[in-house]
């Protein structure tokens, strides 16, 4: 059976701009959540977010070029850049059918729309802008990597809300494992803080106010918990099959051995328990690893109280007795809640606690909740030698993706 | 208003072009303009100039004189209607 290893990482996040410093970031236990910047929050109940700080797209992209880049494809672009280079390939031409490109975004151009609709229903514009089409569709990051990047292989975009990036790396995984590509640039990228997102996600009553101290506003799995932040960046990584990987003398960071996904088909807001678990076990089942053998799960972990009581039930029934030994922490205290992009951005955090052998904490954490009762790694990152991680998505709509990393042996 | 000098400072700023580098006989074929391109430019000549080129005649632009032409007939009210695309393989300022 082929197997798929990590060879390059490139992250553009609230944390951290590439993927080492995001990884600093949080391991000091650092929140990027601050008042919003991109604009004046002043009208909104919540007027906070995890945005990439002081970024400028011409400092990335010539003027030509952003014209047909939304934030979302902007985001994408630059950490696909850096997956690339930290994974010093060069590709041969006859190579690229065999290269291909899975990202997930669970609102696509959501810049480009809020802007649009705004000129059109607001200002009374009679006309749209030719590009906004090109600039909004989901895949306009999946495209702009594969010609950026010259991936003519297998090429797709997923929309699973937060699970988007979960299911683009699971797809990939399975495009390598069995025989379609042999290298994939996988993740999810996520530009949701728009004047108009923000007002439709205050109406579901799960966001953190925490206008007083913006960066303690994000508190999963303490009692004194007030919901999630949004936040937004883009995390790729370079899947590739490993005898390929071989070959080049590649850096292999970890192996990607397991994915799980399914449905709860229960409710379009509230999560299952049964759902998720039976994500979690399909992934420990593919790469035929015991639950006791996990050491750390970065968790979904959105500070909303269903999500973070059900997470943990989750966990404590399908590992048992192992569940208390576990290290599971949520990153999300940090980077926010980047949606599409998260589970990515969470899988470059977990195949980080393989490479260096220390866990980034649950930041914020004040409380201790009786329905929450696992070791949550609270503040303090942890060192500790990490053989078996698990990286878990679960979406609104009941979609569940679930990724089993390794030490590569 | 010069017509001409406008067409050319948009197409110029929409293509993020030196003004120098664009004259009345430059195609689109030689700025690099492609059909999407065009779409964009004659977008910005329809807010520019407050008025809608018809599809016939936004396929019939493929040079910069094509579009200083098209735009002042069309701004002068006269019929347009034997402005049609004939020329194929070059790009124009229609994706269809």
């Amino acid at each position: 059976m082929r197997r798929v290893v990590i060879t390059g990482i490139g992250v553009f996040a609230s944390t951290g701009k590439n993927a080492e410093s995001f990884f600093a970031t949080l391991i000091q236990g650092k929140s990027a959540i601050r008042r919003i910047q991109q604009f004046d929050p002043s009208q909104l109940s919540v007027q906070i977010a995890a945005e990439i700080p002081g970024y400028e797209p011409l400092d990335y992209f010539p003027a030509k070029r952003l014209d047909l880049l939304d934030r979302f494809s902007q985001f994408a672009l630059i950490a696909s850049k850096e997956a690339m280079e930290s994974s010093g390939i060069q590709l041969r031409d006859e190579e690229r059918p065999r290269f291909g490109v899975v990202t997930g975004t669970g609102m696509g151009g959501a810049t480009t729309f809020d802007s649009g609709y705004y000129n059109l229903y607001a200002k009374q514009v009679t006309r749209m802008h030719p590009f906004t089409i090109p600039k909004i569709m989901h895949n306009a990051a999946t495209s702009q990597i594969c010609m950026e990047f010259g991936a003519q292989g297998p090429a797709l975009t997923t929309a699973t809300a937060c699970s988007s990036a979960g299911h683009a790396m699971g797809e990939a995984f399975h495009i390598i494992k069995y025989g379609m590509a042999d290298m994939m640039l996988t993740g999810g990228s996520e530009s949701p803080i728009t004047f108009g997102m923000i007002r439709s996600w205050e109406s579901v009553r799960v966001l953190a106010v925490g206008n007083g101290d913006p960066s303690r506003a994000c508190r999963p799995f303490s009692l004194d918990r007030e919901g999630f932040v949004m936040g937004e960046g883009a995390a790729m990584l370079l899947f590739e099959e490993l005898e390929h990987a071989k070959q080049r003398g590649a850096k292999i960071y970890a192996e990607i051995a397991g994915f799980g996904m399914s449905s709860d088909a229960s409710h379009i807001t509230q999560p299952s328990i049964d759902g998720p678990a039976r994500a979690v076990r399909m992934a420990l089942a593919e790469a035929g690893v015991n639950p006791d053998e996990v050491d750390y799960i970065n968790a979904h972990g959105t500070a909303t109280r269903v999500n973070d009581i059900t997470e943990t039930r989750v966990i404590k029934e399908v590992f048992g007795n192992h569940a208390p030994k576990l290290a599971v922490s949520s990153t999300k205290s940090m980077h926010g809640h980047a949606m599409g992009a998260t589970g990515a951005i969470e899988m470059a955090a977990t195949v980080q606690t393989i490479v260096r052998g220390v866990i980034p904490p649950t930041a914020n954490y004040t409380q201790p909740d009786p329905e929450c009762d696992l070791d949550y790694v609270p503040n303090e990152a942890r060192e500790k030698p990490v053989r078996v991680a698990v990286s878990n998505s679960f979406a609104f709509g009941g979609l569940n993706a679930v990724l089993l990393v390794r030490r590569f042996e | 208003m010069d017509v001409s000098q406008k067409v050319i400072e948009i197409i110029a700023r929409e293509q993020h072009l030196d003004l120098s580098k664009i004259t009345v006989d430059s195609t689109f074929a030689e700025l690099g303009i492609d059909s999407l391109d065009g779409v964009n430019i004659l977008f910005a000549l329809e807010e520019e100039f407050k008025l809608d080129i018809p599809d016939t005649v936004a396929q019939n632009m493929r040079s910069v004189r094509q579009v200083i032409d098209s735009l002042t007939r069309v701004l002068e009210g006269k019929d347009v209607s034997d402005l049609v695309a004939m020329a194929k393989g070059e790009p124009s300022a229609s994706v269809s």
